[in-house]
Parts: C-alpha cells; sequence; structure tokens
C-alpha cells in the first residue's frame, strides 16, 4: 500500500507581481520519504517550500499539508520547519536549550509551562545533534555549524511528522553535516518522518535520499537519484557542479 | 480618595521614611521592574522605539482627557492602546516600512496632544506632569490604578511569555507551528501601550521608553540567557528607581530624569566592563568546535559583528 502523502501540491502556480517564481507544481512527499529539491538560484524552491508550509497562497493550485489545507491544519506543531541560517538573527540573548524549549511550545500548548516530558525532548534533541555539552552556551555565541544544529534540534524536538529544511547546510562543517545527516536519517527510520531538504549541498545525505525533485520554475525531474545519475550527475561526487548544470536546463 | 495627611508613612530608612516618597517608590518599582520586562521583547523584535511612539500617542490622549474632564488616565489607556494596534496592524503588513511613515504618525500625535491641551484651558499647563513625570505628586489612588496595570502586565507575560520568546526567536517557524503569531504581537503591542500608560506619571511620556530599553541594553550585556535577561534587567529597573529617587530627594533633582539617568550610566559602565569581557568566550570558540569547524569562516565574521 502507498504510504499517505504528507506534503502535496497539485498543480500550483505563484507570482510575485509579474515575474512567475512556480508554475504548475506537482509534488508529494509521503510518510517515511526524503525528499531533495534542487535547483538553481531563483528557480522556486524556496518559494514552494513557503506555499507547501501555508505561508504563502498560491495563486493557482492546492496544497495539503498532512491531509489538510495548510490554514485548515490542526497540531501544526506535527510540522517541522528549519528555515536559511542567514536570513535568521540569532542574536537573542538565550542559551541553547532556551531556544530548543521554544520548539515544544506549540505543542505543548503555548500557555503552558514546560514539564517533564519537554525537558526530556529536548534532551533527546540535543543529543540527537551532539549539543548537549552546550545546553547552557548562548546561542549567538556558538559556530554557524553549531548554530545550524540549534535550528534543527528545536525543530526535532517536536517530533515532527514532516520536516522542511530550507538550505540547512549552507556553509556548515563537515562534522555538522554528518551529524545532521544521521539526525535526518534517524527521523525518517525511527518516526516515519517525511523530510523535504531544499539544498545544493546533497554530498552528505546523497545516499539516503529516496526522490530528488528537479526544478526551475517548474519540476524538470523527480525521480530516484540513481536516475538522475545516470544523466551525468553524481549527487555525492560531484555536489558542487549540480547548479552548475542546472544552470544550463532549460526552463 | 482619602486626604494623604491622614496616612501614616510606613517605618522605612532615608530618603523613603515621607508618605510621598513610599507612593513613589511603590509606583516606580512597578514600572522599573514592568517597563523592561516589556522592553526585552521589544528590543528583540528591534521595535525599541516603539514605546517612545505610544508615549507621543498617549500624550494626545491625556490632553484629550483633561479636555473632556475624564480622568486622563483612561483617554491615554485607550488612546495608546488603540494606536499600538493600528501600529502592529500596519507593521505586520508591511506598510510601514520607512522611518518616515512611523514619524509622522508619532508626531502627529504629540502635535494633537498639544494643540488639544491648548483647549483645555490653563493654558495647557496640566499636561506637564505627563510630559516629564510627577512621581512626587502621585496619589494613592494612582499607585493603586499603577499597581493593578503592573500585575496585569506581570500576569499576561507568566501567561503568553513563552509564546513571545518563541515569535522573538523566529517569527517565520513560529507562524508554522501554529503559535498564534498576529494574536502574540499585538498582545506585545497593548502589553506595551499599558506600560506606557502605567509609567506617564513616574518618567512622563518623553522618558518612557528609556526604561523600557536602557535595562534590557544593560541585561543583554551581563546575560547568557533569556530569563537571566529579563532578571537583570528588571533588576536594573528597580535599583534605578530606588538610586534615582534617592539622588532626587538628596539634591533636589527632576526624579524621572534622575531615575533614567542612572539607568543610562549603569548601562555605560556595564557595556565598557562588559564588552571587554564578552569578547573572551568568542575569542575562545576554535578551542571547542569540533575538527573540520575551520570550514565555517562565515558564520565566525558574523559571530564577531556582535562583538562589543
Amino acid at each position: 500500500m502507498t504510504p499517505p502523502a504528507v506534503l502535496a501540491a497539485h498543480g500550483v502556480s505563484f507570482s510575485y507581481g509579474d515575474e512567475t517564481a512556480v508554475e504548475r507544481v506537482d509534488l508529494t512527499v509521503a510518510a517515511g520519504e526524503f525528499v531533495a529539491l534542487v535547483g538553481p538560484n531563483g528557480s522556486g524552491k524556496s518559494t514552494l517550500l513557503r506555499l507547501l508550509l501555508g505561508l504563502l497562497r498560491p495563486d493557482a493550485g492546492t496544497v495539503e499539508v498532512l491531509g489538510a489545507a495548510p490554514g485548515d491544519l490542526r497540531d501544526r506543531w506535527r510540522v517541522g520547519y528549519v528555515p536559511q541560517r542567514r536570513i535568521l538573527d540569532l542574536d537573542v540573548p538565550a542559551t541553547v536549550a532556551e531556544v530548543v524549549t521554544s520548539g515544544r511550545t506549540a505543542r505543548r500548548g503555548w500557555w503552558r509551562f514546560p514539564g517533564r516530558a519537554d525537558r526530556e525532548a529536548v534532551d533527546h534533541a540535543l543529543e540527537a545533534v551532539a549539543l548537549a555539552d552546550l545546553r547552557r552556551r548562548p546561542v549567538g555565541a556558538l559556530s554557524g555549524g553549531q548554530q545550524q544544529r540549534v535550528l534543527i534540534a528545536r525543530a526535532l524536538v517536536s517530533e515532527p511528522a514532516v520536516l522542511v529544511l530550507d538550505e540547512p547546510i549552507a556553509g556548515v562543517d563537515r562534522e555538522s553535516q554528518r551529524l545532521f545527516r544521521d539526525s535526518l536519517v534517524h527521523l525518517v527510520d525511527h518516526h516515519d518522518s517525511a523530510v523535504l531538504l531544499v539544498s545544493h549541498e546533497l554530498g552528505a545525505v546523497a545516499a539516503d535520499l529516496d526522490r530528488v525533485v528537479v526544478m526551475k520554475r517548474r519540476v524538470l525531474f523527480d525521480g530516484p537519484p540513481d536516475e538522475l545519475a545516470s544523466t551525468g550527475v553524481h549527487l555525492g561526487v560531484h555536489a558542487d557542479d549540480l547548479p552548475r548544470w542546472l544552470e544550463d536546463l532549460a526552463p | 480618595m482619602i486626604p494623604l495627611t491622614t496616612l501614616a508613612a510606613l517605618p522605612l530608612p532615608w530618603p523613603f521614611e515621607r508618605e510621598y516618597m513610599q507612593l513613589a517608590l511603590a509606583a516606580g518599582l512597578v514600572i522599573g521592574i514592568c517597563a523592561p520586562l516589556i522592553g526585552v521583547y521589544l528590543v528583540q523584535q528591534r521595535l525599541s522605539l516603539m514605546g517612545d511612539g505610544i508615549g507621543h500617542l498617549a500624550f494626545a490622549g491625556v490632553a484629550a482627557g483633561l479636555l473632556l474632564e475624564i480622568w486622563p488616565i483612561w483617554t491615554a489607556m485607550l488612546v495608546a492602546i488603540v494606536g499600538a494596534l493600528a501600529i502592529e496592524w500596519l507593521r505586520s503588513r508591511g506598510r510601514t516600512t520607512s522611518d518616515l511613515a512611523l514619524a509622522l504618525w508619532f508626531y502627529g500625535g504629540i502635535a494633537a496632544g498639544v494643540v488639544i491641551a491648548s483647549r483645555a484651558g490653563d493654558g495647557g499647563l496640566a499636561i506637564v506632569p505627563y510630559l516629564f513625570g510627577s512621581i512626587l505628586t502621585i496619589d494613592r489612588s494612582d499607585v493603586q490604578v499603577i499597581v493593578l496595570l503592573g500585575l496585569a502586565i506581570i500576569g499576561s507575560l507568566a501567561l503568553f511569555g513563552r509564546a513571545l520568546f518563541a515569535i522573538v526567536v523566529d517569527e517565520e517557524s513560529a507562524r508554522v507551528a501554529g503559535i498564534p503569531v498576529g494574536a502574540g504581537n499585538a498582545l506585545l503591542a497593548v502589553l506595551t501601550a499599558v506600560t506606557v500608560v502605567a509609567a506617564m506619571r513616574v518618567v512622563g511620556v518623553l522618558l518612557i521608553a528609556a526604561l523600557m530599553v536602557l535595562p534590557v541594553a544593560t541585561g543583554r550585556v551581563v546575560s547568557r540567557s533569556f530569563r537571566g535577561t529579563m532578571a537583570v534587567s528588571a533588576g536594573i529597573g528597580a535599583a534605578a528607581v530606588v538610586l534615582g529617587l534617592a539622588a532626587a530627594r538628596q539634591w533636589a533633582l527632576a526624579p524621572g530624569g534622575s531615575i533614567v539617568l542612572v539607568a543610562a550610566v549603569v548601562f555605560g559602565i556595564t557595556s565598557i566592563v562588559g564588552g571587554r569581557r564578552t569578547a573572551a568566550p568568542v575569542s575562545v570558540i576554535p578551542a571547542d568546535r569540533p575538527p573540520g569547524d575551520e570550514h565555517d569562516g562565515h558564520q565566525h565574521h558574523h559571530d564577531h559583528r556582535h562583538d562589543h
């Protein structure tokens, strides 16, 4: 039996004024699936993510998250989101543990005090990204890779059914990439969560992906990494070549 | 209202042995604690001047109260809350992208206040205590209102503070997770308006924002956690009230200005001393970085942006 789709876009289009960013895109991500979304800069990847998350409304087509329209979805905490670190201002005077704990706020009920289950979930998430020793460190004093792991832990801490990540490993060191890969694989394998990852740097996760979706306003390729590799693109070995290859794609 | 002369002062030491100083202390402590607690969120949202702007609007509300012969606290509260919600509504829709738009809004408020006050009789003199504060002439009913407003602010933060924290850390992720971001930001705007109105008689509308920002600026230098920043900021706000009132009593100074000056001096000293101290942890970060972190040059640069 086909696992249920946790994220789905049906004929979705979106424009910023006269500029079309996403054009008639069909995309589904099923429970337990690990999918990468790739494309050159300005190809509409982040816009598609924002449409799927309900942060933007499509001009045409429909979006479903966990079987419901984003605006109708209850228990929204089941959707985890890791935004681009470079657009996030992490100079907040807060510790690693405080930022990660904030990821439980919606699940717990935003008016409630954190309880034992919340503290255990925070411990677990911090261990998953190897930041348990730095839990009392101010988040602004961490390295870029460590800050990225804080954001991933904050998304993991609510134990999401679907995790959406926007360029999570851009400029991140190799050790952080390895820990990042391990935590995503753990989420997919042990919690049957779906992961949708936008990134130019897929080397760390290339062997674990179920599907790669290539887009440039429209979906140009949607299939397993092996099939993409047969066209001459090797995600793991020539990760840096991918964007250049994509720039040559006809729209 | 009970005449002040019939009340017995509490047995407190100098400079608070007199009744009027005790009332000033009670009102001042409420504001000294509450203003920075709200300010921690405003500063993180890059809304440090929000208190200043709402103060200008509240000024128009005070003038309207004097003209209509209604207790100015209530008219100021109405205008400040409506104005704060309008500012937040415009901000959330990206319609106040320029400082100019906010400046027009705020100075329109103070200009309206001046014009309305000039029609209120006595040449508008009754409005002066609200401009610069008049904490030493505060009476019991003022203190009661200020304490009630302070309890409302602290109660709201106890209930909604964790959601507001999630919002100020990352508004977009909070929205995705289902936290009511619009309602949270509206609540913060209303709490700012309530704090401004409560603080009018203490430091005046022109200096309210200082008590929302200066203790927080100090707290951010010396604290490692958000909770610690809130505690330190509130503590410094309270200390500034005690020391400012003492200085005002000793040297016959304007109490509102004295309180703010104490907060400013504390921030000045802390930023010089704390700046030296906080430089150290950033410089030793590579020592406990995992192997391979040397590739992370971009963020290293980002970290240094926050050096003091």
